[in-house]
């Protein structure tokens, strides 16, 4: 069964406050922040984009990991903020990296979950014995209209995570769900995206969410007891909390995915950041269950047990200080001016 | 001639994504043709109350298309008249068959607005108010805001006693089936909800919601078997479609000029009516619009809805809302003014379950459209 070989992440040090945009649309930041639960969203650096992100964390992953990037033989990069509709981040990426040229290179795109559907076709490619690790990334510049709602949480963070054999943590299951439901999109050639408002909710995220977890929990044939930690996808503080509720998940089960608070949501790496943040705490025998989302729509399923190799991981990551429990370490909070250069508004 | 309400029906109001305006229009009309226990094919007109099938979903020319639908062919009409298009629909049928043209008519109240952006939604409804009131950036809750403002500054109104219409309309709402909400709120919830336009916080305001109704309206005794009700009086009254025309921002002259005919046509006074459903879009809304059907001196109503005078089960006279009113029912715009009748006919003939008010005999309804460029009024009576 393909494994977690390594993982690695990455968030800009730029935080926006809520109460900062608030502030500019002469609105109540409490009022804001305790509807959306989160406080504040990682912003790049104006140098910064979706392929130096996914640069960083995929870096991260074969350092720490130890791997030896001639072995990779397929480059996944799932984002909403590709910078080009045509050439692929993932060859960039890949060169960068040194991998050579003998590797399968595609990016993805299904919203919110581009990277977690790559990272079940790239199980299937290390279980079916076509490659030895596959690397897999979700990575996000995300964009969204001054003004709109989606401004407060639409952030930036990219996660990598390597798939091969024996690694940290075995892929026991896993499952998809998938539909016509136009809850979210960007035309070509439009530089932001829209929504539809209240119907994000329950026929968007809810519906997929739950038929992706119901689905995993009848094929792996498990009930809540059974995990020990749970990450669903994060627009909000809100929605993930709503939904483990609903499934029979509790808080404490949920809370250390919940990168959102302070991150916002990094769209395409928000759920495979929200698995990172649980594997860099994780102990060998922990199981985690973890369901994404993306606009549009459809929910991947994933069901995870971590094994002894984890620590060695851990350590490296807590040395050099890139777990998610210390992502507010040295941080700088910008203003709104910032914010509208650093995402190129100005 | 009488003129009878001789069906009614309701949908569900609510955020109906997964139901479209032909499946809304075929289950309130069969609903209503149910109800009348009356053929299909006894219905000469097609009256149908709608205002944002245009800018919302492309399509005007509801009459035929409704028509069509339902598989009636008959003469069919949109009328539109912003949230008083149902009212207005309701009129224009009684005016035809008091005219001796058709016999039996159907109206179709209906509207669909929850599958929009909010934005889109609340700048198409300012399609009811003035140019300048567009271009000076007002939306609905804005402009009623300044009303409140208005009351509050004269009467000394206050905030929490705004926010027990909504408190009062949520709780007959939660006896409602039908109604959108059936959560109960309380003062404090309301007033501290979010800030919509001030004065007025999420909680004043009445949702964007998906429904429609529909009467069978004859003025042929033999076919109003089921309990019907008459329509004693069916008054329109119009005044300045801008705020800023008004002869004053504390009374709404529309309603008081239909109210006011409504009574004298009806051969009753204020203190007749049982029942009374009126245009709560806002919670000033419902203050404005007991005072100025006479239901209450001007400045009493709000500490008089406060106490508990038009609520069910402590009521002194007239029951308020029953239906939960467009706060707590929801307010598809042009289906309002046709549920409100719904409700009557349904009270009136004792149908109304945990609702009823006990004995009733005559209830009033009142829609508005826009800030009360229009106004609407129908008294109905218990054969």
């Amino acid at each position: 069964m393909a494994s977690i070989v390594s993982y690695g992440t990455y968030v800009p040090i730029y935080r926006i406050s809520v109460e900062e945009i608030s502030s500019v649309w002469k609105k109540s930041g409490q009022d804001i922040s305790r509807a959306l639960g989160l406080t504040q969203k990682s912003v790049p650096g104006v140098d910064e984009d979706a392929v130096t992100l996914a640069i960083e964390a995929s870096r991260a992953a074969i350092v720490h990991g130890d791997i030896d990037e001639k072995s990779i033989g397929v480059v996944f990069t799932g984002s909403e903020s590709h910078p080009y509709a045509v050439n692929p981040t993932s060859t960039i990426v890949g060169e960068l990296l040194g991998l050579g040229t003998s590797y399968l290179a595609a990016d993805l795109q299904f919203a919110c979950k581009a990277a977690t559907a790559g990272m079940q076709a790239v199980a299937g490619l290390v279980d079916s014995g076509q490659i030895t690790t596959g690397l897999v990334v979700g990575s996000d510049t995300a964009q969204s209209k001054p003004h709109d709602a989606l401004e407060y949480a639409s952030a930036s963070a990219s996660a990598a995570f390597i798939l091969g054999k024996k690694g940290v943590a075995d892929l026991l299951s896993y499952v998809s769900f998938s539909s016509d439901t136009p809850d979210f999109w960007r035309r070509d050639g439009m530089r932001y995206p829209s929504h539809a408002g209240r119907f994000t909710g329950e026929p968007a995220y809810f519906t997929h969410v739950l038929g992706a977890a119901t689905a995993l929990l009848s094929k792996a044939r498990i009930t809540p007891k059974d995990v020990t930690h749970c990450v669903f996808h994060m627009p909000n503080g809100k929605f993930p909390r709503e939904v483990a509720k609903r499934l029979g998940f509790s808080s404490s089960q949920l809370t250390p995915s919940l990168i959102v608070d302070s991150i916002g949501n990094p769209y395409a790496a928000s759920t495979l950041t929200g698995l990172a943040a649980v594997l860099d705490i994780a102990h060998p025998g922990d199981t985690i269950f973890a369901v994404s989302y993306g606009s549009g729509a459809g929910s991947d399923g994933f069901y995870f047990r971590v094994t002894e190799r984890i620590k060695e991981l851990q350590e490296k990551r807590k040395k050099d200080r890139v777990r998610l429990v210390d992502r507010q370490k040295n941080i700088r909070m910008i203003s709104y001016v910032d914010y509208l250069q650093q995402t190129h508004k100005l | 001639m009488n003129i009878y309400i001789a069906g009614a029906a309701t949908t569900k109001f609510g955020e109906l994504w997964n139901v479209s305006p032909r499946a809304l229009a075929r289950e309130a009309i069969s609903g209503a043709l149910k109800d009348a226990r009356c053929q299909k094919n006894k219905i000469e007109a097609l009256f149908v109350g709608n205002m944002l099938s245009g800018m919302l979903g492309g399509q005007e020319h509801l009459g035929a298309f409704f028509s069509e639908e339902l598989k009636l062919g008959v003469p069919a009409f949109k009328i539109e008249g912003a949230c008083a298009s149902g009212g207005l629909a309701i009129h224009a049928a009684v005016v035809s068959v008091l005219s001796g043209i058709y016999e039996t008519v159907a109206v179709l109240g209906v509207e669909k607005m929850t599958d929009h952006k909010p934005e889109d939604v609340a700048l198409a409804l300012m399609g009811a108010g003035s140019e300048e009131e567009r271009l000076s950036g007002a939306t609905f809750p804005g402009l009623y805001a300044l009303l409140a403002r208005a009351h509050m500054k004269k009467y000394g109104t206050t905030l929490e006693q705004l926010a027990s219409v909504a408190v009062k309309n949520h709780h007959h709402a939660s006896l409602n089936p039908h109604a959108q909400f059936h959560n109960e709120l309380t003062v404090e919830k309301v007033t501290s909800s979010s800030q919509i336009a001030d004065p007025l916080t999420l909680l004043d305001c009445s949702p964007i919601s998906d429904g429609a109704a529909a009467l069978i309206i004859t003025s042929n005794e033999k076919l109003a078997t089921n309990n019907p009700v008459t329509i004693a009086a069916s008054v329109v009254a119009t005044d300045t479609l801008s705020l800023s025309h008004r002869e004053s921002l504390t009374e709404l002259k529309a309603t008081r000029i239909a109210g006011t005919r409504a009574f004298k046509a009806a051969g009753v006074e204020a203190r007749d009516i049982d029942i009374a459903e009126v245009h709560d879009c806002f919670t000033i809304a419902e203050i404005l619009a007991l005072e100025d059907l006479g239901l209450f001196p001007k400045g009493k109503a709000a500490s008089a809805v406060e106490k508990g005078a038009v609520t069910l089960g402590s009521a002194t006279r007239t029951v308020v809302n029953t239906s939960g009113g467009l706060k707590g029912c929801g307010h598809p715009v042009g289906a309002t003014g046709v549920k409100q009748l719904v409700e009557l006919t349904e009270q009136l003939r004792g149908k109304a379950g945990a609702r009823q008010v006990k004995g009733a005999r005559v209830g009033l309804a009142h829609n508005v459209g826009g800030s009360g460029a229009t106004a609407v009024v129908h008294i109905v009576k218990k054969v």
